[in-house]
C-alpha cells in the first residue's frame, strides 16, 4: 500500500528497540526523512487541526476584508494593543504568513500523499486481484460449506461467475487448492483520490481567482447611469493581474429603485419585504436592455454580476447665492444609520458663495421628536421627510489637491454657523421649501421631485448601491466543489473488499471456504460474504449448513 | 389568524417539553435499573477487541452482540421511548404550525432554527432505532431537546415576521435544513462517543460503579457506531458549506468572505476532517478520536449559540 506508513492500513512498524541499527543519514537522507515526516498522517492531522485553531482569531477580530470599518474602530478604540495585533497580522488572519504556511504546508502534504496514491491506485486498477491466503480461517468475515459430491472446479468456476455478476473483479488462482480472488470498491479510493485532488483544484481556483478578478462599488441614484470603465467606480478591488482592457464595455442606469415595507403586521412594521432596482443595460450600439437587480437576484451582464447590496434617499439640494444664482445643485445620497434609515450624508459648496460652505446633512424618512427634542425617523419610508442641516463656513480643507471622502466633513478649518456651537438651531426643511443661509450667504432648497403629487412618498430619489463583481475562476470553484461532494460520498459509502472461495478436497469430499477482508470501514462485510456463500449454495444445490 | 396558529405553536412546544421531560427521567430511571440488573446477573467481562496487529487492514469484526443480561426488564425503556415518540410527534406539530403561521419554512430565525434542529435530532434519534438499538442514548437526546427548546422559547422567541430580502430564496429551505441535518447527526455522534469514552474506561476498571455500561455495547462497537454517524453528518456538513458558499455568491456576490459564521462553518468542517484522519492514524483511534467528534459537537453549539448572538457578521439572523 501505498498509504504513508503511519495509516492505520499500512503495516505496523517494528517494535521499538529491535534491535535495528540505523544508518547515520546524508543530506538526502534527511530530505527523505522530512518528507516522510510532512507526508505522514500525523502531520496531516496536526495541521488539520492547527488550522482549524488558527481561523479562530479571525472571527475574534474585525478583518480587514470582511469588516473594515470595524478594524478602524478597533484601532480607535484600542490605540495600544492594536499596532501590536496589526504586527501579527491578526486584522488580516486569512492572508497572514502563519495562517498561509499552514495551509500550504498542509496542501504539500496532500499533494506528497495523493501523488503516490494515485499510481498505485492506477497500478491497481490495471492489476489483478491478489493471490488468495493459505489460511482464510483466520480472516475476519469466514464462512465454511461441507459440499460432498461436487467437484471442485465446477464450483470455483460457479463462484467466480457469481462474483463477477456481482460487480467484483476476479482471478483464478491453482495453489495447492484451486480458489477464486475477487475484488470490487475501486471505486472507494477512485473517490478519495477525487475528492483530495478536487481540494487542490479549489485552492488553485481561488488564488487564481483572485489574482484577475475585481470588486467594484458605484452608488447610483434614480436616473444615473455607469459606464464600465475604471474611472467611473467609486472604489474598485483589482485582483494583482488585474488589467483595465479586462472590463467589458457595458453601461447601465438605473430607471427606478422601489422598497416595500411591511405595513400589515404589527409586529414588523417597516421592516422591508423587497427592494427592486429597475435598471435599463446597454452593450455595444444595440438599444437598451430592461432588467431588474434584487438581493438574492443578481444581474448577470458580460462575465460580471452585478448585486443589489445597499440603498437609501439622495436628497436633492440646491445651493443659491444672495442674488439667486444657482451655485451648487445635485442628488446627494446619504447613508442609511439604521434600520429606519436615518440618513447622513455631506454637502460641500467650495466655489460661487463669499465663503466655502459645508453642510453635514441628517435626513429622516419619517421624522419623529424624540423627548429630548431630538429627531429620529421611525419608518422607512418617506412618510414625513424632514432634513436638517448644520451649515459651517471657512476652509473645506480640499484646495490642496488631497482626495477627501465626499461622505465626511472636516471641520476643523471651519466655523459653525447653524446647528452645532453656533447658537442658531440646525435648519430644517421639508420637500419644497427654501431657507436663509445665516449670515445672509444666500438659501439653501430642498428640492421636491414630485411636487404635484398628494403626499411625498415619491419626493425625493432613492439611490442604489451597486457591487460589480468579476471571477473569472468562480465556474471552477463549484466544479471542484461538485467533485469533493461526489467523490467524499463515494469513498465513505463504497465498501472496498476482497473476497475469496476456495475448494479444499478432504477425505469427506469437497469442502468450500468463503472469506472477506475489509480494506477501509466496512460494517456490511460480513453480511456480505454470508450472502455469497448462500447464493453460491444455491447454485450448486447445496444447503447451507446452519 | 397568523398570531393564532403561533399561540398554537407555542403550546404544542410546551407540551413536547412536558412529555420530555417525563421521558427523561424515566430513560434516567432505565439507566439506573440497567445498573441494578446488571449487578444481579453478573455479565461476562466485554472483552476487549484485539487491536489489528499487523496485517493490512482494519479487521471490523462485528462485536458479539451486547451482553445484556438475559431478562432484563426493560418497561421502563419501553415506555421512555413510547414518551419520546410521543414528544417528538408534538414538537413536529408545533413546528410545522409555526411553518403554517409564518407561510414559509420555520427555520428562518434562531428561535425557529432551534425548534427545527432539535426536533431532526430525537426525529433521526426515533428513526434510527429502526436498524440501531440506541435507546441507553434516550437520556442523552431527550435531555438535550429539552436544554435546546428550553433556550428556545425563553431565550430566542420572535413574533411572526415577513422574510427579510437577504432570506428571500430557496437556498434558505435547502442550506438551512441540511445545516440542522448534519448538526442533528452530530449531536448523535457526540452522544455516542462520549459513551465510548466512559466505556473505554470502564473497561480499562475504572469505573467499577457505573455498573450500567455493562449493559451497553463495548467501546470499539460504540466508536464504529460514532463513527458512521459522524460520517453521515460530515457529508451533510460538507454540503451546507457548499451550499452556504452557493448562495453567498446570489445574495453578497462573493461565494467565500470569511465572514464570522462562514470561519466557524470552516472550523468545525476541519475539525471533523481531522477526526476521519485521526480514526485512519495509527495511535489516534479510540479515545482520542473520540474527543475531536466530542470537541467537534462543542463547536457546532458554540457556532449556534455564540456566534450567533455575540459575533458580529453578515449571518445576522437570529430576529433577536
Amino acid at each position: 500500500m501505498s498509504r504513508p506508513s503511519d495509516h492505520i492500513d499500512s503495516p505496523a512498524p517494528p517494535p521499538k528497540g529491535s534491535g535495528i541499527n540505523q544508518p547515520k543519514l546524508g543530506p538526502v537522507g534527511y530530505l527523505r526523512f522530512f518528507w516522510r515526516q510532512l507526508t505522514s498522517m500525523r502531520t496531516a492531522l496536526f495541521l488539520l487541526l492547527l488550522l482549524a485553531v488558527a481561523a479562530v482569531p479571525g472571527s475574534l477580530f474585525p478583518q480587514r476584508s470582511s469588516d473594515p470599518n470595524g478594524v478602524i474602530d478597533y484601532f480607535t478604540k484600542n490605540p495600544d494593543s492594536a499596532p501590536v495585533l496589526d504586527k501579527l497580522q491578526l486584522f488580516d488572519v486569512y492572508t497572514s504568513v502563519w495562517f498561509s504556511a499552514i495551509y500550504l504546508l498542509l496542501f504539500v502534504s496532500l499533494i506528497g500523499c495523493v501523488i503516490p496514491r494515485t499510481t498505485h491506485h492506477i497500478q491497481a486498477l490495471r492489476g489483478r486481484p491478489p493471490r488468495t491466503p493459505a489460511h482464510l480461517g483466520r480472516l475476519s468475515a469466514f464462512v465454511e460449506v461441507e459440499a460432498p459430491g461436487v467437484e471442485a472446479a465446477a464450483a470455483i468456476d460457479s463462484a467466480r461467475g457469481l462474483l463477477r455478476r456481482s460487480g467484483y473483479r476476479v482471478e483464478l488462482y491453482q495453489g495447492p487448492e484451486l480458489s477464486v480472488s475477487a475484488e470490487r470498491g475501486y471505486l472507494r479510493e477512485t473517490g478519495n483520490l477525487v475528492f483530495h485532488t478536487a481540494l487542490i483544484g479549489i485552492l488553485i481556483s481561488v488564488g487564481v481567482g483572485s489574482g484577475f478578478g475585481y470588486t467594484g462599488q458605484k452608488v447610483l441614484v434614480e436616473g444615473q447611469a455607469f459606464a464600465n470603465v475604471r474611472l467611473s467606480y467609486d472604489s474598485i478591488n483589482p485582483g494583482r493581474f488585474f488589467n483595465e482592457a479586462a472590463l467589458p464595455p457595458y453601461r447601465i442606469r438605473l430607471d427606478d429603485f422601489s422598497a416595500t415595507y411591511e405595513e400589515k403586521n404589527l409586529n414588523a412594521l417597516g421592516q422591508p419585504i423587497d427592494f427592486s432596482a429597475a435598471v435599463t443595460t446597454y452593450q455595444g450600439e444595440g438599444p437598451g436592455h430592461k432588467s431588474v437587480i434584487k438581493v438574492n437576484e443578481p444581474l448577470r451582464i458580460d462575465g460580471n454580476d452585478v448585486y443589489l447590496l445597499g440603498n437609501g434617499y439622495a436628497p436633492s439640494i440646491t445651493v443659491r447665492d444672495p442674488t439667486g444664482k444657482v451655485v451648487f445643485s445635485d442628488q446627494v445620497p446619504f447613508l442609511a444609520q439604521d434600520a429606519n434609515l436615518t440618513s447622513l450624508g455631506v454637502i460641500k459648496v467650495p466655489d460661487g458663495l463669499a465663503d466655502q460652505l459645508g453642510m453635514q446633512g441628517f435626513f429622516y424618512p419619517t421624522a419623529a421628536k424624540l423627548e429630548s427634542g431630538a429627531l429620529t425617523s421611525n419608518h422607512p419610508d418617506l412618510q414625513n421627510p424632514v432634513l436638517s442641516l448644520r451649515v459651517y463656513k471657512g476652509d473645506l480643507g480640499i484646495d490642496g489637491g488631497i482626495a477627501k471622502s465626499v461622505y465626511s466633513l472636516d471641520t476643523s478649518e471651519m466655523t459653525s454657523i447653524a446647528g452645532d456651537t453656533a447658537g442658531v438651531p440646525a435648519l430644517e426643511l421639508r420637500p419644497g421649501q427654501t431657507v436663509d443661509i445665516p449670515g445672509g450667504l444666500g438659501t439653501v432648497t430642498f428640492d421636491n421631485l414630485d411636487p404635484g403629487a398628494k403626499d411625498l412618498l415619491h419626493s425625493v430619489a432613492r439611490f442604489a448601491s451597486l457591487d460589480v463583481h468579476h471571477d473569472p475562476t468562480q465556474g471552477w470553484v463549484l466544479f471542484f466543489a461538485i467533485c469533493v461532494v461526489l467523490g467524499l460520498l463515494t469513498s465513505l459509502f463504497i465498501p472496498r473488499r476482497r473476497v475469496w472461495v476456495k475448494a479444499v478436497e478432504t477425505d469427506a469430499g469437497l469442502r468450500l471456504e468463503y472469506a472477506g477482508l475489509a480494506r477501509g470501514d466496512d460494517p456490511g462485510l460480513e453480511s456480505a460474504v454470508t450472502e455469497i456463500a448462500r447464493k453460491h449454495s444455491e447454485q450448486l444445490g447445496l444447503r447451507l449448513a446452519p | 389568524m397568523t398570531d393564532t396558529l403561533a399561540q398554537y405553536s407555542l403550546i404544542a412546544i410546551y407540551s413536547a417539553m412536558a412529555v420530555y421531560l417525563i421521558a427523561f427521567v424515566t430513560f434516567t430511571l432505565d439507566l439506573a435499573k440497567r445498573s441494578a440488573a446488571a449487578t444481579a446477573v453478573p455479565v461476562p467481562a466485554v472483552k476487549a477487541e484485539a487491536a489489528g496487529s499487523g496485517g493490512t487492514a482494519v479487521l471490523e469484526r462485528e462485536a458479539p452482540p451486547a451482553p445484556v443480561a438475559p431478562k432484563r426488564n426493560q418497561r421502563f425503556e419501553r415506555v421512555a421511548y413510547a414518551l419520546t415518540i410521543v414528544a417528538w410527534l408534538l414538537h413536529v406539530a408545533g413546528t410545522v404550525l409555526r411553518g403554517v403561521a409564518a407561510h414559509r419554512v420555520p427555520w428562518a430565525n434562531m428561535f425557529e432554527f432551534t425548534l427545527t434542529a432539535s426536533a431532526i435530532v430525537v426525529g433521526v434519534f426515533v428513526v434510527v432505532q429502526i436498524w440501531l438499538n440506541l435507546r441507553y442514548l434516550g437520556a442523552y437526546i431527550t435531555g438535550f431537546a429539552l436544554i435546546v427548546l428550553g433556550f428556545g422559547t425563553v431565550g430566542f422567541y420572535v413574533d411572526v415576521v415577513p422574510l427579510p430580502p437577504a432570506l428571500q430564496s430557496y437556498w434558505l429551505i435547502i442550506h438551512v435544513f441540511v445545516a440542522s441535518l448534519g448538526t442533528a447527526f452530530f449531536a448523535l455522534g457526540a452522544g455516542l462517543s462520549v459513551v465510548q469514552l466512559l466505556q473505554a474506561r470502564r473497561e480499562a476498571g475504572r469505573f467499577p460503579s457505573a455498573k450500567f455500561l455493562d449493559t451497553l455495547p463495548d467501546s470499539t462497537r460504540l466508536e464504529n457506531l460514532a463513527y458512521r454517524v459522524n460520517l453521515v453528518g460530515f457529508v451533510f456538513w460538507t454540503f451546507t458549506l457548499i451550499a452556504g458558499a452557493i448562495w453567498a455568491e446570489h445574495a453578497w456576490g462573493r461565494y467565500w468572505g470569511w465572514d464570522t459564521k462562514e470561519v466557524w462553518t470552516f472550523i468545525i468542517w476541519t475539525i471533523f476532517a481531522g477526526y476521519i484522519h485521526a480514526r485512519a492514524t495509527r495511535g489516534w483511534r479510540g479515545s482520542r478520536s473520540a474527543w475531536l467528534a466530542i470537541i467537534g459537537f462543542v463547536a457546532v453549539m458554540f457556532n449556534f449559540t455564540v456566534v450567533n448572538l455575540f459575533f458580529k457578521g453578515l449571518h445576522a439572523y437570529s430576529g433577536l
